[in-house]
């Protein structure tokens, strides 16, 4: 293999199974906040002993996404040096500000939330709570404000330097809220919260069905799900806006979505499907007619860019885009329907002795984990062949002196200390959800309050 | 020199990589003496003694890295790509040494224990001697072409000046690691600990005087400027004298003054590390004319400004909640069912 495929490859694996922790710390954190807020309230001490289970949990996704972060900050010089060098006057200051105004707040905080339980008073540790948070939250802005600016360039010019082409700032403002910072951003985080509430729900429903912790569980469970019911459907709208977004500033991913090919026709929505990129056509598909017109447009018979338009280089790889973003929806939809049903049952006040359903609550834990993958998937893979779109391609943007052998090495290396990492976490997070809540006694609860 | 916004942007970047030195210097350090302390207690003691700012310590070093991307992105791209094994293995340390102590103290069996153990240890002393070793190679120049692209291989970054510059980083750190460990411990382990600190900081002047003479020998254009302009001679008075200054305040028992002069020792070495490479940043061995300088590798002036703007915002911050964290966890450790 050539030193792009296996430099793009590393990219792929470390920042996929890195991005299996952030989503989980920006979900639990959110859900830290209440249930702690909701200790300062009420002062019951069942929410103090959820938000110290929550905590420790929190705790151990927390340490192995820093690790594997300091990675893919390392990585855009390592393997994407010419990258590096043509974007550095823009994405690099998004990274810094990352670092100046989420890493910090969030590592320092932790230091109160995981050890600071008898030194700071209650409403300090909610603060620090608090304060994680919002730092887990600006370190998504950051990343996503980096990451939007290389799906639509904006607020740049090209300049000709001694050492070669390269973007640089013209509005800082231009470059923040570039044309898909916000529609993406809001689709992250919504996504992540998903994935927090459905740690909460999934672990809260395994002690249900044991009959464990029932106290405990009941009560996480409520906040997950009520979570979990709003963001949802607020998904799906997002989901929507986004796609509108990618119709009119990415033409050529939008169309990968739907494997739509006509230069200039109404675009139908495939239910499912199989893109032979060969003959430039979707087989096995059931779809509606001219749907993806009316969801971009409001109009059935509006005509969509198609792929058609674009030489086969300028091309997204089509069938992978189409069914990581189809697949990406279909677990969407689960989602809600999931959450309506526990809605439901929630209702009818049998929600906690429906077996099924926490059944399927236990393993509902993977959808928001496979969903946020599939739809960086959907977007990575959907801006193909551009690294910056439309301004830089991909095969342009790797390192020039690190050669196919050297990176053959690393990624065999990360491919293993990333099994290995996957083996411990897994292991560690049944033994701490096997090991459940320490009950809290009512001295140390009742101490706490009075302090 | 004169300080506009590239000069400066200059001094942010040692400024935080000097923070991540102070900081993470210490819990390196700790890292190195780990294996030396033979009880399970006493290794907790000393793994929680940094528990609480690790992870904090780290993120100077992420900054830094930040920090350099957006003000310098002609040095982010030579150096790390150019340096890209040894990279690679730093990663690697980094990451097996948070696991290692994120994950110590989650199962009481010796062996676990002690797999988790060896890798800190291990991992702590690597990661110093491979930054030492970096820092090494950008003091003594590294072969770069035309397009300032990295032109040497893996084995020339292994030569004897750059490898003692690792060896005296990681005698540094150990130096600053055992003074920080003074301070938090009591009893029987404080007893020991002093005993490992006299050794530490002997092996530190050793390793020093080394290292000194070697660069005034092998890499003089390192001292040009001090020779140019005999007033910066007090920056390396001042880094002699802290350096002399710690023995002194540990024999009367000042601890926390000692660590102080550690500090600052530090912070005059990488001082001099700058006031040596200015205004190179990654000086090039085979022809001053393809150098990386503060201006051929920078970004525009606007983003140097925008990026002040950002820093002088963000840096108060950033050090009014680190000074908290460590006001709130000040004192001697103990430990209680929330240590690792």
């Amino acid at each position: 293999m050539d030193v792009l495929t296996l430099a793009r490859l590393q990219f792929a694996l470390t920042v996929s199974f890195h991005y299996i922790f952030p989503p989980i710390s920006i979900g639990l954190g959110l859900i830290l906040v209440v249930m702690e807020g909701t200790y300062l309230a009420t002062k019951k001490p069942l929410y103090h002993e959820m938000t110290r289970f929550w905590v420790k949990i929190f705790g151990l996704v927390f340490a192995i996404g820093v690790a594997t972060g300091i990675v893919m900050e390392f990585e855009f010089g390592t393997n994407w040096a010419a990258y590096s060098r043509f974007v550095g006057d823009v994405f690099g200051s998004a990274l810094a500000a990352e670092g100046i105004f989420a890493f910090f707040l969030e590592s320092g905080f932790l230091a109160i939330l995981l050890f600071g339980w008898e030194r700071v008073s209650p409403k300090m540790h909610f603060f620090s709570t608090v304060m994680v948070s919002l730092g887990s939250i600006f370190s998504a802005i950051w990343i996503i404000v980096a990451n939007s600016w290389q799906q639509t360039p904006a607020g740049y010019h090209l300049v000709e330097t001694p050492s070669g082409t390269r973007a640089e700032v013209v509005s800082f403002r231009d470059v923040v809220l570039n044309p898909s910072t916000l529609d993406r951003l809001s689709h992250v985080l919504v996504g992540a919260f998903l994935t927090g509430a459905f740690v909460v729900v999934s672990v809260s429903a395994f002690y249900l069905i044991k009959q464990r912790h029932t106290d405990f569980a009941r009560a996480s469970m409520r906040i997950g799900l009520l979570i979990a019911l709003v963001a949802a459907p607020l998904q799906l709208v997002l989901g929507d806006l986004s796609a509108q977004g990618v119709a009119r500033t990415q033409p050529a991913k939008l169309a990968a979505f739907e494997g739509h090919y006509p230069a200039s026709a109404a675009a139908a929505l495939h239910l499912f499907g199989w893109v032979n990129e060969r003959d430039e056509r979707v087989e096995f598909s059931v779809a509606i007619p001219g749907m993806l017109s009316w969801l971009i447009s409001g109009d059935p018979q509006r005509p969509v860019t198609g792929l058609k338009t674009f030489s086969p280089e300028d091309r997204p790889p089509v069938n992978l885009v189409f069914q990581a973003y189809h697949a990406m929806v279909g677990i969407g939809i689960a989602l809600i329907v999931l959450s309506l049903l526990g809605a439901f049952c929630w209702f009818r006040g049998t929600l906690f002795r429906t077996r099924w359903l926490l059944w399927i609550y236990v393993f509902a834990v993977g959808l928001p984990q496979l969903a946020n993958q599939l739809g960086w998937i959907s977007a990575e893979v959907g801006r193909q062949p551009w690294i910056v779109y439309g301004l830089l391609r991909t095969r342009d943007g790797v390192s020039k002196v690190v050669g196919a052998g050297e990176t053959l090495a690393s990624l065999a290396l990360f491919f293993l200390v990333y099994l290995l990492l996957s083996a411990l976490f897994i292991y560690l997070l049944d033994h701490k959800i096997k090991q459940g809540p320490i009950e809290e006694e009512a001295g140390i609860a009742g101490k706490a309050v009075s302090q | 020199m004169n300080l506009d916004l590239n000069t400066t942007w200059f001094l942010l970047v040692g400024i935080l990589l000097t923070g991540y030195a102070l900081l993470d210097g210490f819990d390196l350090g700790v890292g190195a003496l780990h294996l030396l302390a033979q009880k399970d207690d006493e290794r907790r003691i000393m793994l929680n003694a940094i528990g609480p700012v690790w992870d904090g310590n780290e993120v100077w070093l992420i900054t830094g890295g930040g920090a350099l991307f957006a003000a310098f992105p002609h040095v982010y791209a030579t150096v790390f790509s150019g340096f890209y094994l040894a990279l690679m293995l730093l990663l690697l340390m980094l990451i097996f040494r948070a696991v290692a102590i994120e994950f110590r103290g989650k199962q009481p069996m010796p062996w676990w224990r002690k797999t988790w153990d060896i890798s800190f240890s291990v991992t702590s002393l690597a990661s110093g001697l491979l930054l030492g070793a970096a820092l090494g190679n950008i003091a003594a120049g590294i072969p770069l072409d035309a397009d300032h692209e990295f032109a040497g291989t893996f084995l020339g970054l292994l030569n004897p000046y750059a490898l003692l510059v690792g060896v005296t980083t990681v005698a540094l750190f150990t130096m600053h690691g055992a003074i920080y460990l003074v301070l938090k411990t009591e009893g029987a382990l404080h007893s020991k600990i002093r005993g490992w600190v006299n050794n530490a900081i002997i092996f530190f002047i050793i390793c020093y005087a080394t290292t000194t003479m070697a660069t005034l020998l092998y890499v003089p254009h390192m001292t040009a400027t001090i020779k140019a302009h005999p007033i910066l001679f007090g920056v390396a008075l001042l880094n002699m004298l802290a350096i002399a200054n710690i023995p002194r305040e540990i024999q009367h028992g000042r601890d926390f003054r000692a660590f102080l002069s550690s500090c600052a020792a530090m912070a005059a070495l990488m001082a001099l590390f700058g006031i040596g490479m200015y205004p190179d940043i990654v000086a090039a061995s085979n022809g001053p004319a393809n150098s990386l300088t503060i201006y051929n590798a920078a970004s525009s002036a606007k983003t140097l400004g925008i990026m002040l703007a950002i820093a002088i915002i963000g840096v108060p911050l950033v050090l009014a909640y680190t000074a908290s964290i460590y006001w709130v966890f000040r004192g001697k450790v103990k430990l209680d069912r929330f240590s690792y």
